[in-house]
């Protein structure tokens, strides 16, 4: 049917254009940012209780937070927000914030300590779904009239015991780190809900844009906050129109009645390369691709089964074959744009190399079974798997079932082999470390089911111990160091063979300008955008 | 009635009344039967669904307690009885609850999707109906001619053809080439927000407002997905009106018409025609009817904000209310359009009065 419909569409476009030559697109407002993107994933815009792409898009402009990312300038890593400074205690488990001076919320009251007490208290108090990110620094609900502190123009946050510096800071740039007004929020209090009802539909800020209207699945519409501290934004209106349908974004575009289109699939990609007044950005995101095996496996846990398995995957075939435009080749826990994140490639597409690991390890007529959710990416990459271990003798069967079947199972570590993605939660290399290379107890009763090395019955290899030290690491630079280092022991050792990173393709008008999307840290930023 | 006047007219008028009554009644009584048969199998289909609502909620990370604590606040700790019960009180109070997705009352949203297809639905059966039915008539009429066979490749094509291609084939032509039609979503993007909501239905808001450039604005963009949708209809109605037709054609009474010289027109549009209306009726409303439950390809094509689009991804996302809501609404439709149509039969057809 596919090749049939393109050919109808290519004939239909021919005759037509043939017949009437193009018309001059038309052209959006000069202050106005008009985005289509698919936002039918928010549910909230509550700071505290957000956890959804859109959301954080919406949030990263409505609200500043102590500290955030530049955007243009995304590898320095966090920065002051509303916080001007910081000092960090000699025991490294508390630190103390000074406020900046002199900025205002939407509503014209003064950002104060106090409001940033409130917020950060309130996160921890409602406990909604991304909570852990704050609570796994010890606060809870019981402690945060001790733990987070406001005095004068200072906000003092004291962890349960030492933390690095940049791990505690990394996560208050995450959404559920956005300082709301205390007194505006409390005005609109329903059952002791601290306005989680009103701050759904409601945003309450200080940042770039103030919401004038979110119509689920219809439009997201922010208007400028000309007292934005970072002064005022040049596009004074941003609209962002859920389009569906990579098809129809196109369109728009290429109509000039969009600015950006941000759900392009590669073929329409392809097909507005190159077209004059377009341009095409390729973002990083966290997401990840990887395979793992089961080290309670008898032969799967050998060292030299590992590696070659790790040489039998083509992954240049793959990322310029069914993955082009959508994933890169990465072979590293940490996504690019991470802390700590290298671009090591050791591994490429070696069958003889894998032949010769698995004789030396006396391995012959290994057949494997792998768990796949029914996605089509994922069982295209099982597929280019079970032909490249094909050759080096590997039968490869696979198990196809629902996410939540394999994931069950997974979990379980009931799977010899698990082909996958895992996404990062917060913008701190913690988030994958403390899943690919750490694992305290490898036992079936530690029950560790959110561990991906536990999954795998993987005991790290002393990897543990590195990560639990660059956890509580106080300076940025070693603590990147140390990370560098754990995932080049992973890539020698694991029994992960993480493949590619998730990159996403945007179209915009090229006279747009300077329009960050976040990559793999943050969400997008509207405020230095000009047109 | 108990006036000087009881004569035997006053007893007639009354016998009447009363029959009208009973018949009220009645009706009410099977439309309340058929929502709550309708309300227990979306309530019961929502609670088996291997799709867990509070997972949803809290996500996957979520701790025990929070789980526990938002399963309670979902009220789903409850047996599923009184759950069922529940939901019926606040239903008839008009409450359905609030929508996960849009952390807003189901109710409210409904207000809102609802007039986008109703007005999407609407015009594109007008479309249906106003060619459909002439086309079905004259593939009739010259049955087996060149007419025929081009209305019967014309329905061939309506039916067959994937709608979701035909709409972006109808974009890339219509709006991206020729630029005669607006693009995707149900204005501009400067007209978004202009006239005030009183509707729902811009056409008509716009109308309500004078703002003549909104309203012409709103009809460059709903003129393609509505003829598309019309297309369908007509395609439906065209080849079902050429089937009634063609058995009345065949019928005696035609014959004997046409014997007694009748003009041939009369013979088709008074004799023929009449009697097909009431079947006509039915396929209309049906097809009316479907549009109305929201067409969700047409309404992801052309980024249309309907119920459609609304009830699948509260579908996809255990949003059980919102799914409730918008199935309650859809099959209430389905009931009303039913009756109208059974009151139409009356008025065209004195036997189905009685």
């Amino acid at each position: 049917m596919k090749p049939f419909t393109n050919l109808l569409a290519s004939v239909a476009l021919g005759l037509a254009v043939g017949v009437t030559g193009m018309p001059a697109a038309a052209e959006t407002p000069a202050n106005m940012l008009v985005i289509a993107n698919r936002i039918d994933d928010i549910t909230t815009l509550d700071p505290a209780e957000s956890f959804e792409f859109a959301g954080a898009d919406v949030s990263r402009n409505v609200y500043s937070k102590l500290v955030n990312f530049d955007p243009l300038n995304l590898d320095a890593g966090y920065a002051p927000d509303l916080a001007a400074s910081w000092t960090v205690s000699e025991d490294g488990k508390t630190i103390t914030f000074t406020m900046r001076e002199g900025v205002k919320f939407h509503s014209g009251n003064p950002v104060t300590a106090k409001d940033a007490e409130f917020s950060l208290r309130r996160a921890v108090i409602l406990n909604k779904t991304p909570s852990f990110i704050l609570t796994q620094f010890g606060f809870t609900p019981e402690n945060v009239e001790q733990t987070i502190v406001a005095k004068g123009n200072t906000l003092t946050i004291t962890t349960d015991k030492k933390y690095a510096t940049s791990f505690v800071l990394n996560c208050l740039t995450a959404t559920i780190g956005g300082i709301v007004d205390m007194k505006e929020v409390m005005a609109h209090e329903v059952d002791g809900d601290m306005g989680n009802a009103w701050l759904k539909t409601n945003t309450a800020g200080s940042g770039a844009y103030k919401l004038a209207s979110w119509k689920p699945n219809e439009s997201v519409t922010l208007v400028a906050n000309p007292d934005f501290y970072l002064g005022a934004p040049a596009m004074e209106r941003v609209i962002v129109r859920h389009v569906q349908e990579s098809a129809s974004q196109r369109l728009l575009l290429e109509n000039g009645d969009i600015d950006v289109a941000r759900n392009l699939n590669p073929e329409d990609v392809k097909g507005i390369t190159g077209k004059p007044g377009v341009a095409i950005d390729s973002e990083l995101r966290g997401r990840l691709m990887y395979l793992s095996l089961n080290q309670k496996h008898p032969v799967l846990s050998k060292p030299e089964v590992r590696t070659a398995i790790k040489y039998l995957i083509d992954y240049k075939g793959m990322q310029d074959s069914f993955l082009n435009g959508q994933y890169t080749i990465h072979e590293n826990f940490l996504p690019a744009t991470y802390l700590g994140a290298i671009d090591d490639q050791p591994y490429s597409l070696n069958v003889e190399k894998a032949k010769e690991l698995l004789a030396s390890a006396g391995v012959t007529n290994l057949e494997i079974t792998a768990g796949v959710r029914e996605a089509q990416e994922r069982i295209e990459i099982a597929q280019s798997l079970q032909n490249t271990f094909a050759q080096a003798g590997i039968k490869l069967n696979l198990t196809v079932g629902t996410g939540k079947q394999i994931l069950s199972k997974y979990r379980a570590r009931e799977l010899e082999m698990y082909i996958g993605a895992w996404g990062p939660d917060y913008p701190d290399p913690q988030t994958n470390a403390g899943t690919f290379a750490y694992n305290p107890d490898n036992s079936d009763e530690a029950k560790a089911t959110g561990l991906l090395a536990w999954r795998n019955a993987w005991d790290t290899a002393g990897l543990t111990k590195e990560v639990e030290a660059a956890v509580v690491e106080g300076d940025r630079d070693v603590r990147k160091a140390m990370y560098e280092k754990i995932q080049r022991e992973f890539l020698k050792s694991s029994p992960f063979a993480i493949m590619f990173q998730k990159i996403e393709q945007t179209g915009r008008s090229d006279k747009v300008k300077n329009l960050n999307l976040g990559g793999a840290v943050t969400a997008v930023s509207y405020w230095p955008v000009t047109k | 009635m108990a006036t000087a006047e009881t004569n035997g007219k006053g007893r007639l008028s009354s016998a009447l009344s009363s029959r009208i009554l009973m018949r009220t009644i009645k009706t009410l009584f099977s439309v309340l039967v058929t929502m709550l048969g309708l309300l227990l199998v979306t309530f019961v289909i929502g609670r088996v669904m291997p799709i867990d609502p509070v997972l949803s909620v809290v996500g996957e990370s979520a701790t025990r307690e929070t789980y526990d604590a938002a399963r309670a606040a979902m009220g789903l700790d409850k047996p599923i009885v009184v759950q069922f019960l529940i939901y019926i009180w606040d239903v008839m109070h008009g409450d359905f609850g609030n929508s996960l997705l849009t952390a807003r009352p189901v109710a409210q949203d409904i207000a809102r999707v609802f007039p986008a297809t109703l007005e999407l639905a609407t015009l594109g059966t007008i479309f249906g109906v106003l060619l459909g039915v002439p086309l079905g008539v004259v593939a009739a009429v010259k049955r087996g001619t060149w007419i025929d066979q081009l209305a019967r490749v014309v329905a061939l094509v309506g039916y067959s053809m994937p709608i979701f291609w035909l709409g972006l084939m109808g974009l890339l032509l219509f709006y991206g080439v020729l630029g005669w039609v607006g693009g995707p979503g149900r204005v501009g993007i400067f007209y978004v927000d202009v006239v005030p909501p009183v509707t729902g239905m811009i056409l008509i808001d716009s109308i309500l407002d004078q703002n003549w450039t909104v309203l012409k604005n709103a009809i460059s963009h709903i003129i393609l997905p509505s003829s598309i949708l019309g297309y369908y209809s007509l395609a439906y109605i065209s080849r079902m009106t050429r089937s009634f037709m063609l058995e009345q054609l065949s019928a005696e009474y035609i014959t004997t018409a046409r014997v007694k010289g009748l003009p041939e027109r009369t013979v088709i549009w008074r004799h023929a025609f009449r009697n097909i209306k009431v079947q006509l009726i039915t396929v209309i409303a049906l097809s009316y009817a479907n549009l109305l439950e929201g067409s969700v390809l047409t309404e992801i094509i052309f980024s249309w904000p309907g119920i459609g689009s609304y009830i699948t991804n509260a579908l996809l996302s255990a949003d059980m209310n919102a799914v409730l809501g918008g199935t309650v609404v859809v099959g209430l439709v389905f009931v009303l359009l039913n009756i109208f149509s059974e009151l139409l039969y009356k008025f065209f057809d004195p036997r189905a009065a009685e």
